[in-house]
């Protein structure tokens, strides 16, 4: 017969983001216990509110799986002795496990025999397993961990009620001082207590007690009273996905609402009612039919709808209040000049270490300077672009110390295009305030304009740069100034509009412009901890590629040339990846890794010079040539696709090149000649990449 | 909610309430402070394995928050009804929300929910886990499982309620702006908070003597060092209070540097954790007297130092 088995943990309010992937774990914890315990079942549904994690497991069997098992003993020559009596050993061993030395058999293990028994377990009961799960509920593990009562055991958040029925049989074990039971709880107010008679009980019982355990369908309650209010009133209601999953596990019974706001507040920018409502209050906003801002809210209640009028009111009232000092800040920033609070950043630090905001934003602006001129021809900027380029960096942080971000920190340049734009600027100028601080997020939409791409990088750069000069270098997880996200966003910017930049070229521009301007960098030093910037930089190019299926070999290869461009590292993968498979990819690799290991050898000054008289054999000429050829027809600025064919190409001679040629010669001239041939061929192939880090076995 | 309560009759149905669970009815503490939860009466009592039931109004001055008396829920000093039960009771939860129906505040009628909001003071070494709790939308209480405190480890666990007395008032006489609360019959908040709040406002953001108040701080500070030194917590922490606040007036003066904001914050936050350290010791030589669980009282005892 097969069984149904319940398990609750009633808690106080567990946040709402750590109510589903709870859920999850409880459920994984719980599905491991019974296999271990070889105790089978059917399947496990899980249900979860803010106040109960549970799992629900149909299907299960009476008892263990029982089992047969061999038990290892000595082995054969100590289990026998001379006589081919059994040893003390063996007598010992299978005593030990309940037998006698009549059940020993013999078999082979790694080629020794050793002495076995054959041991015949009987299952458990359910009944007797399941006492045991208590340890999937204790060893639970959650972001934040507390303590309470008198108590050193840590939870989520105090436990205050555990159910454990198997069928109708409490099945009995504690946690703290609370003891298993049968009865579960209703909902805060609406609810009462429920003595469930089975398992089979939940969750139905609870919905009398207006209690919706199953999340989905909870969920799915709200979605369809939002679609029912939005179709009554001819409204969009914008159903943010996070927004509705942290609004669902608020509530134990939904029942969705609408309020509406005084629409003089209207003229506030959207982005802030928005914030105010949807981060600040969990509300819904609503559209109407062209997509324009309504002066209305929906939000979920949990409860019913009784009184629903008095919840209403409140909501009301409490975004009344947040909106009226959001259009006094509008009112109140709009009366001082950007100048103004440009100024004030000179007393705002950007970091103690570092600086304040307003040196952060003259070394951007030379920077973007920089910047603009090493931009290839293609990519120019345009005179009124530049303009709008030197302007923007001039401001670009001043909204920092508005009223409006004061309050709605997460407004942060949206508000500085805004007031930008009604304080005339121009638009340029306006939108690339905004487009600095993208991407926000590793996959976050980019700049869309040229200019604001560019103060983005160098915002970006001079951020990583800044941090890295002072000491604070992100390791493992501990990345607080978020310098990673940072440097992937310039990669990303840069691949996406083709620019030239390298790590090497943008640390370049970094040194160049403290060397111009030294004033700007008082209190850092752009030299220090420069290779490991580079690194850190690549660093997120390989996480990039990494993202676009490249291999491991690959990647390492493509990008182990920290001067080369971010552009020129995805090129070289992309071509290693493409060749990858092709008859000659094997044999061209091996020729050009030999080249490459032998090169490392040769004192890296590039002043020898190769002396074509020191060649003693056709080989040596011959590769020379063919090489001397390569650089002449300018492989340097050719694609690197020609190049690589052109490497390729060079596979016979090098071959022919090895079979007659010994490097390492006595004499020192002639050693350092060919040496000096290998280091010149080598730097050819550091376009395409670390090639001796491809795995061509 | 058919007779709308004034703030004092909120006062005392809360200190009616809270006493009939067992806790002690404290006063103010006499020195200023920015939150309940500074009060000795939490923030040393927290400490130790010593039981402690309170409750208490807390004034409390943040005077960067000041707005001149213009603002309609901002301001220089608010109040708090701070309830402290060590250990947490099982059932703290179920009494603060009996504490709202003791206000005519029926759950059945409104949409109370309690949202995660863990609770931090850094320069003061403390931090909890907990909820804000909404009423229809807003925030009236913190409530709070205290971890640490003083840079100690709470043990054991003491739960804090703090009631934002402006704000739940406000919900309950229905009024949009704190100047329009009805302390008592026929006196307005305003009538006796506006002036003040105008001239602290006044005072913290313009007229302050910033070298007087770096003086003071140190002064303060070397004072509440030599007595954590005798022994005398509770003058030394006077002091660390005095600190605090001295602190707080400087920084709404925009008299402190962001980097030396972070020293200062360290030097107030290393004086309460010395503190808290001496009160545990010399709780422990007076015996913990609190403690009425012989058994455990001489285990503690006895445990070294």
């Amino acid at each position: 017969m097969s069984h149904t088995f319940l398990l609750e943990v009633g808690l106080e309010e567990i946040p709402a983001h750590v109510v589903t992937p709870s859920a999850r774990q409880l459920k994984e914890r719980v599905e491991t216990f019974l296999k271990d315990q070889r105790l089978v079942f059917n399947k496990i549904d899980t249900f979860s509110t803010p106040r109960r994690l549970a799992v629900k497991i149909t299907g299960l069997a009476d008892k263990q799986n029982d089992i047969e098992e061999e038990a290892k003993g000595p082995a054969k020559k100590i289990a026998l002795d001379k006589d081919g009596n059994w040893s003390k050993a063996a007598i010992g061993f299978s005593r030990g496990q309940g037998m006698s030395p009549d059940d020993i058999f013999f078999k082979e293990l790694k080629g020794t025999e050793y002495a076995y028994v054959k041991k015949f377990i009987v299952g458990k009961t359910a009944a007797e397993v399941l006492v045991g799960i208590k340890e999937a509920v204790t060893s639970m593990i959650f972001p934040t961990m507390m303590r309470w009562g008198n108590n050193d055991f840590k939870y989520v958040r105090p436990i205050r009620w555990l159910v454990a029925l198997l069928d109708k049989q409490v099945i009995p074990f504690s946690v703290l001082n609370v003891q298993t039971n049968r009865v579960t709880q209703g909902h805060r107010f609406l609810g009462n207590e429920v003595v469930l008679e089975s398992a089979e009980d939940y969750p139905q019982a609870l919905v009398t007690q207006k209690v919706i355990a199953d999340a989905a369908e909870r969920k799915q309650m709200i979605k369809m009273q939002i679609e029912k209010l939005a179709a009554q009133n001819n409204w969009k209601i914008v159903v943010d996905s996070d927004l509705l999953e942290e609004v669902n596990n608020l509530v134990e019974f939904p029942t969705v609402f609408a309020g509406s706001f005084a629409e003089k507040y209207l003229d506030i920018p959207d982005e802030v009612l928005i914030t105010s409502m949807k981060d600040h209050q969990r509300f819904f906003y609503v559209l109407d039919q062209s997509d324009n801002l309504l002066p209305n809210f929906v939000s979920v209640r949990n409860g019913n709808d009784e009184h629903l009028e008095n919840v209403v009111a409140g909501n009301e009232k409490v975004l009344t209040a947040r909106l009226e000092d959001a259009a006094f800040f509008y009112h109140e920033d709009q009366q001082k000049t950007i100048e103004d609070y440009a100024n004030r950043l000179k007393k705002v630090m950007f970091h103690d270490k570092i600086g304040t905001v307003y040196e952060k934003m003259e070394r951007v602006r030379s920077l973007c300077k920089l910047l603009a001129a090493a931009l290839d021809k293609e990519n120019k900027l345009s005179k009124s672009e530049e303009k709008a380029l030197d302007r923007a960096a001039q401001i670009y942080k001043f909204d920092l110390v508005t009223g409006m971000v004061g309050e709605f920190s997460e407004l942060q340049g949206v508000m500085g295009e805004k007031y930008a734009l009604l304080m005339g600027e121009l638009p340029e100028v306006a939108t690339a305030i905004r487009e600095h601080y993208l991407p926000n997020s590793s996959d976050g939409v980019l700049p869309e304009s040229k200019v604001g791409a560019l103060l983005a990088i160098a915002d970006k750069i001079d951020s990583i740069g800044a941090f890295f000069a002072s000491g604070m270098i992100p390791t493992g997880s501990n990345d607080p100034y978020a310098l990673r996200r940072q440097a992937l966003g310039i990669v990303r910017i840069t691949l996406a509009r083709n620019w030239n930049f390298s790590a090497d070229s943008l640390q370049k521009i970094i040194v160049q412009n403290y060397e111009n301007e030294p004033i700007l960098y008082k209190n850092i030093k752009p030299t220090e901890n420069y290779d490991e910037m580079g690194a850190f930089i690549v660093e997120r190019v390989k996480k990039l590629l990494s993202e676009s299926k490249f291999g491991f070999d690959v990647i390492e290869t493509a990008s182990g040339v920290s001067n080369n461009s971010f552009v020129e590292m995805r090129e070289a993968a992309n071509i290693l990846k493409s060749h990858q498979n092709d008859n000659d990819f094997k044999e061209n690799i091996e020729a050009l890794t030999r080249v490459l290991h032998l090169a490392k050898k040769a004192p890296n000054d590039a002043t020898q010079k190769i002396d074509t008289s020191l060649f003693e054999n056709e080989a040596e000429k011959d590769l020379f040539e063919a090489v001397s050829k390569i650089k002449v027809s300018g492989a340097a600025t050719n694609s690197l696709e020609q190049l690589y064919a052109a490497l390729g190409s060079l596979r016979p001679l090098i071959d022919n090149y090895f079979e007659k040629t010994m490097i390492m010669v006595e004499d020192e001239k002639v050693r350092a000649n060919r040496l000096a041939q290998l280091l010149e061929l080598s730097k050819l192939t550091q376009r395409l990449g670390k090639l001796d880090k491809l795995n061509v076995k | 909610m058919s007779e709308k309560l004034s703030l004092q009759d909120i006062i005392l149905t809360l200190q009616h309430f809270w006493s009939k669970q067992g806790c002690m009815l404290m006063q103010s503490y006499d020195t200023e402070k920015g939150a309940g939860t500074m009060s000795p009466y939490t923030f040393l009592r927290a400490i130790g394995p010593e039981p402690w039931n309170a409750a208490y109004v807390e004034p409390s001055r943040r005077p960067a928050d000041g707005r001149y008396g213009e603002n309609p829920n901002r301001l220089y000093q608010h109040h708090q009804f701070q309830v402290i039960m060590k250990p947490s009771p099982a059932n703290i939860q179920d009494l603060y929300l009996d504490s709202l129906r003791a206000l005519g505040i029926d759950p059945n009628e409104h949409d109370i929910r309690f949202v995660e909001d863990n609770w931090e003071n850094p320069s003061m070494g403390c931090a909890g886990v907990g909820w804000e709790v909404w009423l229809d939308g807003m925030e009236i209480t913190q409530f709070t499982y205290f971890q640490q405190v003083g840079g100690l480890e709470v043990k054991p666990v003491a739960s804090e309620v703090t009631y934002g007395l402006e704000r739940l008032s406000s919900y309950i006489q229905d009024v949009n702006s704190v100047f329009d609360l009805e302390w008592a019959a026929g006196v307005k908040y305003g009538d006796i908070f506006g002036e003040p709040e105008y001239e602290h406002s006044k005072y913290s953001f313009e007229e302050s003597n910033q070298e007087m108040l770096f003086n003071l701080f140190d002064t303060y500070e070397q004072e509440a060092k030599k007595q954590i030194k005798n022994g005398l917590v509770h003058p030394a922490y006077d002091y660390v209070l005095k600190c605090s606040h001295t602190f707080n007036l400087l920084d709404a003066r925009g008299a402190v540097s962001v980097t030396e904001r972070a020293g200062y914050l360290a030097r107030i936050r290393n004086m309460a954790k010395s503190v808290a350290k001496v009160f545990v010791a010399e709780r422990k030589k007076l015996g913990f007297p609190l403690l009425k669980d012989e058994k455990l009282r001489n285990k503690l005892l006895k445990e070294d130092k």
